[in-house]
């Protein structure tokens, strides 16, 4: 349950950014989240319920964009879409892929006043 | 401040719309950062550092106590992490390594920041080897960065050869699997190739050694693989300073 951690992150960025851009309620926040960051959704929007309690990101509703995975296919030398880790390349079959995409965790935007 | 709700703040945004705005942060750039931090002051003293990580019960304090017993003349600190207690702690300073012992309580990983502390207290000597033993959990540690040279998952035979698909992301940051307990073999219907051909599935470049930290199997491999990637490190400390 690491996403437990990972919400604390975001609430902590809140509260950075709330000093340096003059806000002190935050209503929206759009999280990417890559579909190979290994995180789990659902555990992630629970935990910013917890952790955002009291905060300035009290009842703040949050929306999770997935960014989906991608890889270079060293056999094929192109782009390839990679539903997960262990997925091989869709045109070649082999797993000589390297990781370009869907790893990111960022807070992307937010409704502040 | 502000006449709107009283919050403290100046006035400026008081009545204010609510404003949308773009901030594209990373949610784990504070860990990055102290991680950041961590690898510098390692590669200053030419420290070889390593995040041990694996499922519960793989096997990862039997192997440091092994280790740290077969490395007679290196010198070796550890940091411990577990949930609960200190036994694992006791059961390296026993073995004759320094140890730290870091208590997460609920928490299910260690952070830069934990193991920058520990640091500050262990004070590991220059040009040694640091051994940091996670929490047992093969999930959470892999996104957390402690500023290792590299993370080592270690899986045990008994846990099945499909862990590395199941949990790819693990095996995705490490650079090293050492597939322990391999003296069960023969009670076992593990199949070593397949394991290993998973692993190669979610990380082309991952290093494959079979151990058993118990026998004593394939130890010298690892004992060799950790003596090179020390040499290593000490040379490239070594040519920073010549460089200063
Ligand atoms: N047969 C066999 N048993 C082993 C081997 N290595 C470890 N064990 C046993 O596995 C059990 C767990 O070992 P530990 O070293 O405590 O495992 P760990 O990964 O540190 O466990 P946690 O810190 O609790 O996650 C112990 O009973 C060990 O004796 C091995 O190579 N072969
Ligand atoms: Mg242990
Ligand atoms: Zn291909």
């Amino acid at each position: 349950m690491h996403e437990m951690s990972l919400a604390e992150g975001v609430l902590q960025l809140l509260e950075e950014q709330a000093e340096t851009q003059r806000y002190h309620k935050v209503k929206q926040v759009w999280l990417n989240i890559g579909e190979l960051a290994g995180v789990d959704v659902d555990a992630l929007t629970f935990s910013l319920e917890v952790v955002c309690r009291d905060s300035l990101a009290d009842g703040a509703v949050f929306h999770i964009v997935r960014e989906p995975g991608r890889g270079w296919c060293l056999q094929c030398s192109r782009e390839v879409e990679l539903p997960t880790r262990y997925h091989g390349c869709p045109h070649c079959g082999r797993y000589q892929i390297q990781v370009t995409g869907g790893t990111d965790m960022r807070v992307g935007e937010l409704e502040v006043e | 401040m502000c006449t709107d709700c009283g919050c403290g703040h100046d006035p400026l945004h008081a009545g204010g719309a609510p404003r949308r705005m773009r901030i594209e942060l990373d949610i784990l750039a504070k860990n990055n950062r102290l991680a950041s931090d961590n690898r510098a002051w390692l590669a200053e003293r030419g420290i070889f550092a390593l995040n041990l990580v694996s499922s519960p019960g793989s096997g990862k304090t039997t192997l440091l106590t092994e280790t740290i017993r077969q490395l007679d003349d290196t010198l070796v600190y550890v940091i411990e992490g577990d949930q609960q207690t200190d036994n694992d702690a006791q059961r390296i300073r026993e073995a004759g390594a320094p140890a730290v012992q870091i208590n997460t309580g609920k928490g299910c990983h260690l952070d830069a920041h934990m193991v920058g502390q520990a640091l500050q207290s262990l004070n590991p000597s220059p040009s040694s080897l640091l051994l940091i033993e996670n929490v047992g959990n093969l999930v959470c540690p892999a996104s957390f960065d402690l500023g290792e040279a590299h993370k080592v998952v270690i899986l045990s035979v008994t846990e099945g050869e499909d862990k590395p698909i199941k949990y790819p992301d693990m095996f995705a940051a490490a650079d090293l699997m050492l597939l322990n307990k391999v003296d069960l073999l023969p009670y076992l219907d593990f199949d070593v190739d397949a394991c290993i051909d998973y692993a190669r599935r979610v990380n082309p470049n991952i290093q494959v050694l079979q151990v058993s930290a118990r026998k004593g199997d394939g130890m010298d491999a690892w004992l060799d693989w950790l003596i090179k990637g020390m040499n290593r490190c000490q040379l490239a400390s070594e040519r920073d300073e010549n460089s200063d």
